[in-house]
């Protein structure tokens, strides 16, 4: 009896707890407003100096350039409406789309493309992807609807390097007077209500837009860092879309029967990097004998489950060889070690790889996977993981005999590879080898205007970049979005694009 | 007491100095620097003219001493800096989010004690019962499973089974709906509840076993006092100090934010600032975090010792 005293408030203690734990909680919808997820913010909303793909997608909805890259990554019409290269490659004129207005209600004009390159060409900006659009010498507007590019040199990538959210058009006004930082004003089909940064970004549907849609009142797009649970407010329906990096955490989704997941063909893609310029890696052999050693379908299926397809240099479809065409995509370990042989390294040697922790999520897998096949050829390989900004720093500095990386792609192989392989590329000491062949290729498909030709080239500079062997392609993944079944008309577009969340309708 | 609490104040200052200097010392030190971290391998594309006006931009092209004297001396009138990536001074972002932290904190500890104590209190004067038994294997497993995984494990179990998830990123404060709020925060609140309470559980135990042997309490229960209040008055008021203790530990090092649960559950504390900032190089965002979190470390221990003297008639800190 006394003892039954002492427990009854103890007993009421655990009972609150217990209680507290217990309380079910209450679901709120978003009405015509899509609730999206994803685990990487912005860095910033200034369209000519973000980089990150997180970043780029956001501004996408915001702001438009002049064209863009379609579903199919054809350049379609943006702010342009039409185009034309002259002959020579040299002039580049732009017919622009007449009665669209910015977000705040100002006119969009040739004055305010003018003043945007011109704000990208000025290295102050601190615009990464300037030296895309170095090409262009002067520009005028005969009117306030066509604006004529003058080059220095033939430069046909330009246009699909306009293709992009670093050469979107922002209002002169703002530009002159404003903070593009922060001064969020720009023509696309959505507007910046709200962002507060690692939490949420509230954009409204532009009801001004010259486009049809978009068909939702607005889109939330909601910071959760774990990708895992990402995934668990997608099923407890929370949240009715969601972009999703790891292949790990998006292929839990497959065999979903409600919620439907959309991989996109990634341009971006997963290399070996080999510095040509350090021994023994300065032999030719020795690079094609790993590029034979490894079998490139084993590294996707046991870093990335699968999720990836195995690629050469050129990762859009368009300039891409069948990757059975290229050097040594079928694993050959006999001439893997016959090419050693040639190169007095029988007993094999040591290399270093260099790797970011989780960036990307499969990397040091990777790592491990090239690990265990370069054995076969008596290579030891030294896996160094590192913190992704030292590992940034070294990549920058050359720093390192070989790595596994993840790099960018571009829709078009010149914007995408002319910071690599060309004489006076910025990345060419990153690149670690170059020759006459690539770098006059490269200069050819730069000034060639005839698009059969142009592939002819690629294909080439694709075909030597392989037998080369400066670097070992590996594969391109998928980037991934998943969204609930009121989600109707998502249709993904490339590198993370949410441009086309405009044809998406909501049907709870 | 007042004597006492000067002193105290007094030697917080070359603590907290040192924070400073170690933290300012060590993000620099850690390769690679703002402009990298934002703009990754990009940063390689920029000119030098580019560069230079962006380190210029962050005055990161000024001498290390004339960098750190002109943040403390900021520092000292309340401004920690200016955050560039979320628009806003170091130290609004920072009272923004301690809201979320503290909460959690409290939270947390709330849910702690009460389970941690009349499991403690159970298991002691119950002891070597079946009680005490299941009341040791509870601590067991609380200290061996690690927050994160009990997390993970709540969200999926909620999600998965129960087709609820209270908070999907659209965190809500207090104020604005406080049903809400306690409904995003039980969870995390719980998971990082239940390791505590284990030690909470353990600590109350052993100190209530050492209490319950005293002389006074068997001289409380030959007066003839009811159980109740032999336990609770006399064995459990002496036996809280070590508890005391321990939660103060705890709450010093939860206001510094849960880096990982913060995350697990999206919430905007102070410890998802802290992650966020480092991983970015937000030089002034990380150093005004840290110290702030410092500064909350000492506070608390403060607050602990005077607790002690409330507790414990004893324990005086006047001379």
């Amino acid at each position: 009896m006394r003892t039954s005293r002492v427990y009854r408030p103890l007993l009421a203690m655990l009972l609150v707890a217990a209680l507290l734990v217990a309380s079910l909680p209450a679901l709120g919808q978003g009405g015509n407003t899509l609730i999206m997820a994803r685990a990487v913010d912005s860095t910033g909303l200034d369209p000519h100096t973000q980089t990150a793909f997180a970043s780029l997608s956001l501004i996408g909805m915001i702001y438009e350039p002049l064209v863009i890259s379609d579903h199919n990554l054809d350049i379609a019409p943006a702010l342009a409406e039409s185009w034309e290269f002259a002959d020579d490659a040299l002039t580049l004129t732009f017919h622009l789309r007449q009665g669209v207005k910015f977000h705040d209600g100002s006119d969009f004009t040739a004055e305010d493309v003018i003043a945007s390159f011109e704000r990208i060409l000025n290295e102050e900006t601190g615009a990464a992807a300037r030296t895309n659009y170095v090409s262009i010498d002067t520009m005028e507007a005969p009117d306030d609807y066509t604006v004529i590019f003058h080059l220095n040199t033939p430069d046909v990538p330009l246009l699909s390097a306009m293709a992009s959210s670093n050469a979107a058009i922002l209002s002169s006004d703002v530009i002159a007077n404003g903070d593009p930082a922060t001064d969020v004003i720009g023509t696309g089909p959505f507007k910046l209500e709200s962002w507060t940064p690692e939490e949420t970004t509230i954009l409204s549907a532009n009801p001004d837009w010259w486009g049809d849609g978009p068909a939702v009142d607005g889109v939330e797009i909601r910071i959760i860092p774990d990708e895992t649970s990402i995934l668990a407010a997608l099923r407890a329906g929370t949240i009715d879309f969601a972009m999703l990096n790891d292949p790990l955490v998006a292929t839990l989704l497959i065999g979903d029967s409600t919620i439907g997941l959309y991989r996109t063909p990634a341009l971006s893609y997963h290399v070996l990097q080999l510095r040509a310029a350090i021994e023994p890696l300065d032999k030719l052999e020795v690079r094609q004998a790993i590029a034979c050693a490894l079998d490139r379908q084993q590294v996707v299926d046991v870093a990335a489950l699968g999720e990836g397809r195995v690629t050469g240099p050129l990762t859009m479809p368009l300039y891409a060889n069948p990757v059975d065409d290229l050097f040594c995509y079928t694993q050959d370990l006999d001439k893997a070690r016959e090419l050693m042989a040639q190169a007095g390294l029988e007993e094999g040697f040591t290399l270093p790889v260099m790797v970011a922790n989780a960036e990307p999520p499969t990397a040091l897998s990777e790592a491990q996977n090239i690990q265990a096949q370069l054995a076969q050829i008596n290579i030891t390989v030294e896996i160094e993981a590192l913190e992704l900004s030292v590992y940034v720093d070294r990549w920058l500095a050359g720093d390192f005999t070989s790595c596994v990386a993840l790099n960018g792609g571009r829709t078009d192989p010149y914007t995408m590879y002319s910071r690599y392989w060309q004489y006076d590329a910025r990345f060419q000491n990153v690149a670690g080898y170059i020759d006459d062949d690539l770098d006059s290729l490269m200069k050819q498909g730069q000034s060639e205007t005839d698009p059969a030709a142009r592939i002819e080239i690629f294909r080439e500079l694709e075909r030597q970049l392989a037998e080369k062997a400066p670097w070992v392609w590996l594969y391109a993944g998928y980037t991934y979005t998943a969204a609930q079944p009121a989600v109707v008309g998502w249709e993904p577009g490339a590198n993370d694009s949410l441009y086309y969340l405009y044809e998406v309708s909501l049907q709870r | 007491m007042g004597r006492y609490f000067v002193q105290r104040v007094i030697a917080f200052l070359p603590t907290l100095l040192g924070v400073s200097i170690l933290v300012f010392l060590a993000i620099r030190l850690v390769p690679g620097d703002q402009i990298t971290a934002q703009l990754g391998t990009e940063a390689g594309m920029l000119t030098a003219n580019q560069r230079a006006a962006l380190e210029e931009y962050y005055g990161l092209d000024k001498p290390l001493l004339e960098q750190y004297f002109s943040w403390l001396g900021n520092a000292v009138q309340g401004n920690l800096g200016f955050s560039i990536r979320h628009g806003q001074p170091v130290t609004q972002l920072i009272l923004d989010r301690f809201p979320v932290t503290v909460e959690l904190a409290i939270l947390s500890v709330f849910i702690a004690l009460m389970i941690g104590l009349p499991i403690g209190i159970m298991s002691a004067i119950r002891h070597n019962t079946f009680i005490d038994l299941f009341g040791r294997i509870f601590s067991m497993l609380g200290l061996a499973v690690p927050n994160f995984l009990l997390g993970t494990l709540i969200i999926y179990v909620l999600s998965v089974y129960f087709g609820i998830l209270p908070n999907s990123g659209n965190y809500t404060a207090f104020t604005q709906d406080p049903l809400l709020n306690l409904q995003q925060l039980i969870f995390p609140a719980s998971a990082m509840g239940f390791s505590f309470a284990s030690s909470v559980m353990r600590m109350t135990r052993s100190s209530m076993l050492e209490v319950l042997g005293e002389d006074y309490v068997r001289t409380a229960r030959a007066k003839g006092l009811r159980e109740r209040a032999v336990v609770l008055r006399h064995a459990l008021r002496n036996a809280l100090i070590p508890v005391v203790t321990l939660i103060g530990v705890e709450i010093g090092g939860l206001l510094g934010g849960a880096f990982i649960t913060e995350s697990i559950f999206s919430l905007p504390g102070i410890g998802r600032l802290a992650v966020n900032a480092i991983s970015q190089r937000e030089y002034a965002l990380v150093q005004g975090v840290t110290l702030f979190i410092a500064l909350n470390f000492v506070i608390i221990n403060l607050a602990v010792d005077l607790i002690y003297a409330a507790i414990d008639p004893r324990i005086s800190y006047d001379r």
